[in-house]
């Protein structure tokens, strides 16, 4: 189990983790083996705002066309700029070098609202 | 749902099952966090692939009047046919559009196979048995009791050359029927990836021991082995990037049959010819060819960027839609971003600038001849 204690996740199988005020966003294992072979990722830019369950980008696969969405509401202060390169990390590492963008929020108490890892695992198993 | 006899294959070997028009099937295969569309893609390309394909109607049409059955479906003239060789063809509707592409394989003079789409099967059964009217021929559906396998890429003939002289000799849309183990196998030069290889088909029971045969020197470990599996992801690429259209995509009922380009896959005036016969569909593609043909063909069609044209998505020349999108995939090999659609014939000739709308975005594309890969 890859995923760890303190992340957590959504139904629309986002992983988030917060350090501070600043919280990564990323994909599910779950997420990235039902999209299949990821082929693009493309996120907004850094410095663009994001509302709470707004997008923030998409990810394409051989399957389907995505949207990322992000659980709280922010200020996207970084993106993954390795993942345009080599879309594939996400498929290899989606909870390490597989991260999307980090959002810089004033409030990261949405978060509490998530599951946990537990939770997440148990309904949607790898 | 329906397993093909390789079912439990599948399952041990890694394979992420998914429901494909009823028929559970390996979509890709995983082992040790390994595995993925991409990957089978190029051990498809670069040495060998296994796919089952078992989930294709496989039909059995024999009897004094099967030919003249056959002909009275088919687009593409079945008279001339020689024994142990298959022939692609449409089966068009009464409006010119497609029921379906389908390979037909003559056994005998009165004894034919076709392999029709998985999706297709019920109703091409009962589109034979309608026009069939008085026609002496029997149609029996063998899909249930053979299996059938793809084997496809640059190193598949020469490794079957080490247990067969018969096959590797076989030329391109051209089968042999073989009594091996105690069962009938039809191999044939045939197949879906724009790769060299056969397809096999053979008695359901049979297929298991068939399988452990062929992957006996099967090494997952080697990149380089020849029959790795491969599941139904890596076929579509495969068969896109080969220019082939797949069915409900890029040929359907109200397509017409003479949009798609494979003018080789039709002959319209087939019942002028001795021993020809009239066929469902063929005085509407007449009459449409006479009025000049279809307003939109089938383009190919290269993107800008790394994005991919999915079904649907509409084609655009500045700000008037002149087409839809049938297909669209990442290229693994060609590391470009392709796809097939219908456009307005006066947007087709390779060069046209025109530009996909993803809904989010306006992508660039360009036209180009097909197909996008060729050996």
């Amino acid at each position: 189990m890859s995923t760890q204690a303190d992340y957590r996740f959504t139904e629309s199988h986002e992983w988030a983790h917060a350090d501070g005020d600043v919280v990564t966003i990323g994909l599910t294992r779950h997420a990235v083996d039902e999209l299949t072979d990821v082929t693009f990722v493309e996120m907004n830019d850094a410095g663009s705002s994001v509302t709470s369950g707004g997008s923030v980008g998409e990810v394409e696969s051989v399957k389907a066309t995505s949207d990322v969405y992000s659980p709280v509401e922010g200020e996207i202060i970084e993106v993954n700029e390795a993942l345009a390169d080599d879309p594939s990390v996400l498929n290899t590492d989606p909870y390490g070098a597989g991260w999307l963008v980090r959002i810089r929020t004033a409030d990261t108490s949405p978060l509490n609202e998530l599951m946990d890892a537990s939770t997440y695992t148990g309904k949607y198993p790898e | 749902m329906h397993k093909t006899p390789l079912n439990k294959f599948h399952l041990e070997a890694g394979g992420k099952m998914v429901d494909f028009s009823g028929w559970e099937m390996p979509l890709h295969y995983q082992r040790d966090g390994h595995g993925g569309i991409h990957e089978e893609h190029h051990a498809v390309r670069r040495n060998g692939g296994i796919f089952d394909v078992s989930h294709m109607g496989r039909l059995k049409v024999t009897g004094k009047d099967s030919r003249r059955l056959l002909e009275r479906v088919c687009t593409r003239r079945i008279s001339d046919m020689q024994e142990g060789q298959c022939r692609y063809t449409f089966m068009a509707n009464d409006r010119g559009g497609i029921r379906d592409d389908v390979i037909v394989y003559r056994v005998g003079e009165d004894d034919f196979r076709v392999v029709v789409n998985c999706s297709n099967r019920e109703k091409i059964i009962a589109h034979i048995a309608e026009v069939q009217g008085d026609l002496r021929a029997k149609v029996d559906d063998v899909t249930l009791k053979t299996a059938m396998v793809a084997l496809q890429g640059p190193k598949v003939m020469e490794t079957i050359s080490n247990f067969s002289k018969e096959i590797p000799a076989l030329k391109r849309y051209r089968f042999v029927e073989k009594n091996a183990l105690m069962f009938k196998v039809l191999v044939s030069r045939t197949g879906y990836t724009g790769e060299d290889g056969v397809e096999v088909v053979m008695p359901s029971g049979a297929v298991s021991l068939g399988m452990k045969m062929l992957m006996k020197d099967t090494d997952l470990d080697d990149p380089n082995t020849v029959f790795r599996p491969a599941g139904l992801g890596a076929r579509d690429t495969l068969r896109l990037e080969a220019g082939m259209p797949l069915y409900g995509n890029d040929l359907g009922e109200d397509i017409s049959a003479l949009a798609n380009g494979m003018s080789f896959a039709l002959t319209i005036d087939k019942d002028e010819d001795e021993g020809g016969e009239p066929y469902v569909g063929m005085e509407a593609l007449k009459k449409e060819r006479d009025a000049g043909g279809p307003a939109r063909v089938l383009v190919g069609l290269v993107l800008e960027g790394k994005r991919t044209a999915r079904h649907h998505m509409k084609i655009m020349a500045g700000d008037s839609e002149v087409g839809e999108v049938t297909s669209g995939c990442l290229s693994p090999t060609l590391e470009k971003s392709i796809a097939m659609g219908y456009v307005d014939r006066g947007r087709s000739d390779v060069g046209t600038a025109l530009s996909i709308d993803t809904g989010r975005t306006r992508v660039d594309a360009e036209v180009v001849a097909l197909p996008f890969y060729k050996k």
